[in-house]
């Protein structure tokens, strides 16, 4: 049978110049190959595709099926994370299927051009702090990858978002994305954040607020003092999270804390390129008059750190407070969901959660293992012993990382701790390589999900800050960094 | 992509919300290379609960599930896609569905149709009452029809259009080649590429 194209549905206005706009709209609008007509999705065009070993094997299958060629290796790059081990890299993969996740990444890359980092190189790493670090990841760009946590690169100012294996494929073949725009979602934090308070406590507190499926269909930005105030990493920390809000992606305006962390990087633009850039970004944050679909606010000043205490990232309260009752829940959905989380957890309700005995300590994943979040990390745990029968693992998000950590010296404070040092990956955040959670253990994890079985079948995730999950590895139970006399760097 | 019109076929409950793509596929089924033969590792950890609705000869050969709210959140692996579909289903039912997974599914021909939380009662209750018992979906109407109530279900016009029509989204893109080359000749000359720092 044929039908015709459908009917108009949400008829967008065309894009006009004069009409105050919110820095989502600005970047959108600058992409859009053409306009969407009759309900038709708009064609937005795509700055910056990150490839990893998981998701695209699929999809240059596809390509080479249809005799399809990479439309711009020069916008696209790869590297290898989420198989990686992170412990004799330079042995053989012992995994087979994982090895040959990654042998296809290679074949894949070397035959349709695509720059490679594999593991051993020094740009190694996850592809989300590999970005940011070789200065690809630039304001008003648009990013994707197939990985949700893309999002990530929002912190710049660019629109970046997480795709499928067939969108990868779709972005090889045509540098672009057919996508219907999202909305827009103001998310306000005012005020200064508390010593030992992180990025991460804003973000687990937002998802606690507007709950996993807040964020639902939006592009959310993050704005407010208590947001400019915090360094690229802490922003990237808060964008990172945003599908943990069920939102696609999540945006900072550039600033100059943006535009000192780029200059000098490897891709950053040079000479008159870098000030002719500069003067574009400094248009992008959203106009004062500028309307958002939604607006959300939260005071800074009020947070504590933060928790979770069942299997999905909204399911979180203050490290202070006890393990919630699903009997007060009124929704009997957020009730039988608890109940469910509660039971999966072995959690009983009104348990306070510092007394949470804890059996490893996750340090790393895109969320959290830039060299700023292991200084954090190091400062609790310097000259310390971390609990009898705790495994503490701190894995860098990239080799560079791991170079960088080692020229300061903290690999030796880690060492000295009683924790593993690593090498380079997505490691126990997902435990696709050998890095899981035996059945039953329970983890403090700076990771971004506490999913079931997330990090190994049967394991038990809390998610916490760089700092909370130090002072937890000194204590054995969850710890805020408060519980313990030690200098604290946020 | 084959055209989608009607289905029908047995229908499975999934009496849970929130169930995320790990829960869908955990990670360690994501290492293979190909694109089919994920049947064994949908649900995969939850199968092995013996009360399990998989593991229940009722719903051999399911093909339509319908579940709670906040169905294929999280992670954005189009492999949850691919397993629900080398198992056999054709259409997934929910009020709510993570975004990612939703787009994905649309590029499988993998329907997803929303409808109320009562009404996914209305159909849990059915299946209740008849385990084993077929429901139709007609996506010329976007109808659901089990044990003879009929519910409207929600899908968006284009991925609607594409479905039925079987459309394959790479295909329909470079119909407009010359327009996206028309966009590369205006992108500033300092936006970053890739290539290697001293080959620019």
């Amino acid at each position: 049978m044929t039908e015709t194209a459908p009917a108009p549905q949400n008829q967008q206005p065309a894009p006009d110049a004069r009409r105050p706009k919110t820095l989502a709209e600005k970047v959108w609008d600058a992409h859009l190959v053409q306009q969407g007509e009759d309900g038709a999705p708009d064609l937005l065009y795509i700055d910056l595709h990150l490839v990893h070993e998981v998701t695209s094997p699929q999809a240059y299958d596809g390509l080479r099926a249809e005799g399809r060629p990479v439309r711009r290796p020069d916008l696209t790059i790869a590297t290898e994370d989420h198989n990686t081990p992170t412990v004799d890299i330079d042995k053989p993969i012992a995994d087979l299927t994982s090895r040959t996740q990654i042998e296809t990444l290679r074949r894949n890359a070397k035959e349709f051009g695509i720059r490679l980092h594999s593991l051993g190189d020094v740009e190694q790493g996850i592809v989300h702090i590999v970005g940011p670090q070789l200065g690809l990841t630039q304001p008003g760009i648009t990013v994707v990858c197939g990985d949700s946590h893309t999002s990530t690169h929002g912190a710049f100012g660019a629109i970046a978002f997480g795709i499928g294996t067939s969108e990868v494929e779709h972005v090889l073949a045509t540098q672009t994305l057919p996508l219907q725009p999202f909305k827009t979602m103001a998310i306000t934090v005012e005020g200064t954040l508390k010593p030992g308070v992180t990025a991460k406590d804003v973000i687990l507190a937002v998802i606690a607020k507007i709950g996993t499926n807040g964020g639902q269909g939006y592009v959310l930005e993050y704005r407010g003092s208590a947001i400019r105030a915090l360094s690229m990493e802490g922003r990237m920390t808060i964008c990172n999270m945003s599908i943990e809000a069920g939102a696609r992606a999540g945006m900072v305006a550039p600033d100059e804390t943006t535009f000192a962390y780029l200059q000098g990087r490897p891709h950053a633009p040079k000479g008159e390129d870098w000030d002719a850039a500069v003067a574009y970004w400094r248009t992008l944050p959203t106009d004062d008059d500028a309307v958002f679909d939604a607006e959300v606010f939260l005071g800074a000043d009020e947070l504590e750190p933060f928790v979770t205490w069942g299997t999905n990232p909204g399911q979180g309260t203050t490290l202070s407070g006890i393990v919630p009752d699903p009997a007060t829940m009124t929704d009997p959905q957020q009730r039988e969901s608890a109940e469910r989380a509660l039971q999966y957890m072995d959690l009983t309700p009104g348990t306070p959660l510092k007394e949470i005995k804890v059996d490893a300590v996750f340090m790393g994943s895109c969320t959290n293992s830039r060299v700023e979040d292991l200084r954090q990390f190091a400062a609790i745990v310097k000259g310390r012993t971390k609990a009898e029968g705790v495994r503490v693992m701190v894995v860098p998000g990239s080799a560079r990382v791991r170079l960088e950590a080692e020229a300061e010296g903290l690999d030796k404070i880690f060492t000295d701790f009683g924790a593993e040092w690593r090498f380079a990956g997505c490691s126990m955040c997902l435990g696709m390589n050998p890095d899981q959670l035996a059945p039953g253990e329970r983890c403090a994890s700076t990771s971004n999900r506490n999913f079931e079985g997330r990090q190994g079948k049967g394991g038990r995730t809390h998610l916490v800050s760089p700092v909370v999950a130090a002072a937890t590895a000194i204590r054995g139970t969850l710890s805020s960094p408060s519980d313990i006399e030690a200098e604290v760097l946020v | 992509m084959e055209p989608f019109t009607t289905h029908t076929g047995v229908a499975v409950p999934l009496t849970r919300s929130a169930v995320d793509t790990d829960q869908i596929i955990p990670a360690v089924y994501l290492k293979r290379v190909t694109k089919t033969g994920f049947d064994d590792a949908l649900f995969a950890h939850l199968r092995q609960q013996p009360d399990f609705v998989l593991n229940d000869p009722a719903f051999a050969g399911g093909s339509i599930l319908f579940a709670g709210p906040d169905f294929g959140t999280g992670s954005s692996r189009e492999h949850a896609v691919w397993a629900l579909r080398d198992y056999g289903f054709k259409a997934v039912f929910s009020p709510r569905f993570g975004d990612i997974f939703r787009g994905n599914s649309g590029k499988q021909g993998l329907l997803t149709g929303v409808i109320t939380e009562e009404q996914v009662e209305t159909c849990w209750a059915a299946i209740e009452a008849q385990p084993g018992i077929t429901a139709t979906v007609d996506l010329t109407t976007t109808t659901l029809t089990i044990s003879g109530t009929s519910i409207p279900f929600e899908i968006d016009a284009y991925t609607r259009w594409r479905l039925l029509e079987g459309l394959d989204d790479i295909g329909l893109t470079l119909r407009d080649e010359p327009r996206i080359t028309a966009f590369e000749a205006g992108r500033e000359a300092w936006r970053p590429t890739t290539l290697p720092v001293g080959d620019r």
